[in-house]
């Protein structure tokens, strides 16, 4: 029997369609209500229930009561586990504590619909210690913990559940304030990573090469950066999993989340503020190491906010260097990378085709925008 | 434009042998043929035929080859084919990239001729005159085709030219002292995979340029690539997706200005033989794939010929040895000054080149132009009817865009609305009697596939495969499941594709399969 979880965030996605950016909060979901928005969530985790539906005899469903889960695996026809009592309304206290009572009923697999904000209640109670597929429901969508679509969701779920997906990778939870997002600025942060089953592309055709892991490209962009690193050189090196391969291969301390400073081979700094910054590259030659954070290719401005207008003026275009792996490129479908400094004349200097090391000895030419 | 009623769709079905490994057909002390003992008069002239070897050429233990009967061996290849689909099978538009086009039979007469295949390499040049001739007018085609100036057909396929070719800018450089600071190759990331491959493997770093939004290689990104460390650039014109990048000689001008060489892969030239030349475009270096282009059936490793040429002042770097004439016989030059060496055995692939011959010789400067005028509009045409397909797109189309001899499409639209990916129709094409093809990695083109109908087919044949295109698109939208476990009408079902992915057990030998798969080799 497959214990599958289930958490549907029911109130998710309730502000896009009534132009609320976001559903963070009972007035606003109040507000929501008002102008007319109806629950999307349940609907879409259905969607990708239906994927399961093949399995339905070795599947047992592990959710919370009524609309966080219960009405819709019902529908299904799934064995269900109900953990937890209802209640009228649900609060992202509710997910968090779902989340931490099916880590401890030692679930397979996590499925939860709803947007950013729920991704995060659920890191923010299992880290990375299960695998989870995110059902794309929510309005706010800069997590890549996400499927393509509610059916994606399912079908990688099946592949997993099947044993014919066995890899897995760690995906953005990414969140914005709010506040500041619902008056028109945008200020993502990246909060961790999630485990989600990695389905490789299964390649049919012997013409056609097995792409590499994506362990595999870390390293060897990691490989290329090293390699050139100059001396007395200080070189801040951005959050993400590519640039964390980075301090790997220099086998320094790292933060995952927060932005550090290397020089000669040596930690100068963790986890540094903006001020820190700015004071440690001072006058100093400087480069600076960033990746895409999150699904849509920003390098700029979406989870490493420390790397403000003023510190990226000092260190100049020239002196940033991009990592990429080829497939984060690649899923970005031809759409150029992204900055949003903060800073209109920053990203107006950083616009244009850009130099992106994707590999050892290995660089692209990739357009970035605005 | 009217759909062609007349298409109609194939009730095909695959013949199915389950054949074994010809290993496992294997009995021992069969033979296909029982030679009769000599007669008495001929043992006392030469003896056994075996005694005269010297002992230490005599293996000790016999090859480990099965062995059958003569009718088994027949049986067992025609079987065997009967369970592949093939260009001389089916219509093989869905190979694109590849050019599969018709090799008229007469062609491979001459390159089967005993004149070709009783040559010995180590004969003396007087006695293969024939083979050296063929080898030097080819070349004379070639230069004309190109605009280059001369051309080796040493390297055993594409992939090896453009490593001759490599190999020559690295010697360029190192020439010129200036080894060591150029290090870097240009591609674009829709030219073919192996223009980047070729100088990786020749320790150049690679440089892909991404295109615009309508699908070109941009100008202002090969800005921002040039530099005092370019060694050169190594580019597909049209790219793999069909698009001419009229710009070319743009490209080679700001590459040339940084002091980089330029590579023309023309592998795959269908669409422009005798309407484009690498000479006009500004390139130093080209390749045809003369196995593609040329006539010759081109498929899994070979035989093969990549066939490079270069500008005048290039010729000093080409790997011996040259075919040349003195005005009364044909010759092997090994006198060239900064060679890069040898990049194969002998002369090159003679029966590839003598088919290239005969087709060249059979269809003349005008004939030539005419495979790229229908190679090219037999690739529009089937694009606006591709178009008409339900969840079929063409990335970068617009109005009056026009493709040369192949179209990169996708089924994006297909695979969100109904799940049924570009894998699931190359397997329901089979159950039609159609060779599909997805596309080369990576996909930049979501769900790809690649057609390039060539020369070689009619409307009516380019009705039939779109008639089964639209077959499966409609299945998708009622029955995705169907589309989803096909292949039904074939010889064997869907393949695991993790048993491929799998180092534990891929085997492509017999040997290595026994050894990863726990069995006895001597069983």
């Amino acid at each position: 029997m497959h214990k599958v979880g289930l958490i549907v965030n029911p109130i998710a996605g309730m502000g896009g369609k009534v132009g609320l950016k976001g559903t963070d909060g009972p007035e606003i979901v109040e507000l929501a209500r008002k102008l007319g928005a109806t629950a999307e969530a349940p609907f879409r985790a259905l969607q990708a229930l239906k994927e399961l539906e093949i399995l339905k005899d070795s599947i047992e469903i592990i959710t919370c009561p009524g609309a966080m889960g219960e009405s819709v695996a019902n529908k299904c026809g799934f064995k269900v586990t109900i953990i937890g009592a209802e209640k009228e309304e649900t609060s992202a206290e509710d997910t968090r504590q779902a989340a931490s009572e099916m880590m401890k009923l030692q679930i397979e697999l996590l499925l939860f619909a709803g947007g950013d904000g729920t991704a995060r209640d659920i890191y923010s109670s299992i880290k990375n210690a299960m695998p989870v597929i995110g059902i794309p429901a929510g309005v706010k969508m800069h997590s890549s913990v996400f499927a393509l679509n509610p059916k994606r969701a399912g079908e990688l779920a099946l592949l997993y559940l099947t044993g014919k997906v066995k890899g897995f990778r760690e995906a953005e939870v990414m969140d914005i304030d709010e506040e500041l997002f619902r008056k028109g600025i945008v200020s993502a942060r990246l909060y961790g990573y999630l485990k989600i089953p990695f389905e490789r592309r299964h390649v049919q055709n012997v013409k056609a090469a097995t792409p590499p892991s994506e362990k595999y490209e870390q390293e060897a962009i990691a490989a290329e950066v090293v390699e050139n690193m100059e001396q007395d050189c200080i070189y801040i090196v951005g959050p993400g999993t590519t640039t964390r391969q980075i301090m790997q291969l220099l086998g320094l301390d790292y933060s995952l989340l927060g932005v550090d400073v290397v020089s000669n081979g040596k930690l100068l700094a963790k986890d540094v503020s903006e001020k820190q910054l700015l004071e440690i590259i001072d006058d100093k030659r400087s480069k600076l190491i960033v990746t895409p954070i999150g699904g849509q290719g920003y390098i700029l401005g979406r989870g490493n906010q420390q790397l403000s207008p003023r510190i990226i003026k000092k260190i100049g275009k020239d002196n940033i260097i991009v990592v990429s792996t080829k497939s984060k490129l690649h899923s970005l479908k031809g759409a150029p990378l992204l900055v949003d400094s903060g800073d209109g004349e920053v990203d107006e200097m950083l616009a244009g085709y850009i130099k992106v090391i994707t590999g050892y000895k290995e660089y692209a030419v990739y357009p970035v925008s605005f | 434009m009217l759909e062609n009623k007349k298409a109609k769709l194939r009730n095909f079905h695959q013949a199915k042998w389950d054949e074994p490994i010809i290993f496992e057909l294997s009995t021992r002390g069969a033979r296909g043929i029982l030679v009769p003992e000599a007669e008495e008069e001929i043992r006392t002239e030469v003896g056994d035929g075996i005694s005269r070897i010297p002992e230490h050429l005599r293996r000790k233990e016999p090859p480990a080859l099965p062995e059958l009967f003569q009718a088994q061996v027949l049986r067992h290849y025609l079987h065997l084919s009967q369970a592949t689909l093939g260009a001389d099978l089916n219509i093989e538009i869905g190979q694109g990239t590849c050019t599969m086009k018709y090799s008229p039979k007469i062609n491979e007469s001459f390159a089967t001729s005993t004149k070709v295949t009783e040559l010995h390499p180590f004969q003396t040049e007087d006695t293969v005159q024939g083979a050296l001739e063929i080898l030097y007018k080819t070349d004379l085609f070639l230069r004309e085709i190109s605009g280059l100036s001369r051309f080796v057909f040493q390297p055993g396929g594409g992939s090896h030219g453009a490593f001759t070719i490599a190999s020559m800018i690295r010697a360029y450089h190192e020439l010129r002292g200036e080894s060591g600071k150029r290090d870097e190759i240009i591609t674009t990331i829709f030219s073919h995979p192996s223009n980047a491959a070729a100088a990786a493997v020749n320790g150049f770093k690679v440089i892909t340029l991404y295109p615009d939004k309508d699908g070109y290689p941009d100008v202002d990104a090969l800005k921002k690539a040039v530099s005092d460390r370019t060694a050169g650039l190594m580019i597909t014109n049209p790219e793999d997706h069909g698009l001419f990048n009229s710009k070319i000689a743009e490209f080679t001008r700001i590459v040339h200005e940084a002091g980089g060489l330029c590579s023309y892969d023309q592998a795959n030239a269908n669409g422009i033989l005798g309407m484009t030349r690498a000479l006009e475009g500004g390139f130093d270096f080209c390749f045809f794939n003369l196995h593609k282009t040329f006539s010759s059936p081109h498929g899994c490793g070979g035989p093969a010929v990549g066939a490079v040429g270069v500008r005048k002042e290039f010729e000093q770097y080409l790997p011996v040895p040259l075919v040349d004439f003195d005005g009364e016989k044909y010759f092997l030059n090994y006198d060239v000054k900064n060679t890069i060496g040898k990049v194969r055995m002998f002369y090159g692939v003679l029966p590839v080149v003598v088919r290239a011959y005969a087709w060249i010789m059979s269809l003349g400067e005008e004939g030539l132009k005419e495979v790229a005028r229908i190679a090219v509009l037999n690739s529009n045409y089937l694009m606006r009817n591709v178009s008409k397909i339900r969840g079929a797109s063409i990335p970068y189309d617009a109005p009056g865009k026009h493709r040369l001899e192949q179209v990169r499409y996708s089924w994006e639209k297909l695979a969100e609305d109904t799940g049924v990916t570009t894998e699931d129709v190359q397997c329901r094409m089979c159950d039609f009697g159609m060779h599909y093809w997805t596309s080369h990695h990576p996909w930049i083109i979501p769900e790809p596939f690649t057609l390039e109908p060539t020369e070689s087919y009619s409307k009516d044949e380019l009705d039939e495969y779109v008639a089964a295109l639209k077959q499966v698109s409609e299945e998708a939208y009622t029955d995705p499941d169907k589309v989803k476990n096909a292949p039904y009408n074939s010889c064997i079902h869907k393949i695991d594709p993790l048993l491929l992915d799998d180092p534990e057990k891929w085997a492509i030998t017999w040997r290595s399969y026994l050894k990863k798969h726990g069995k006895d080799i001597d069983a």
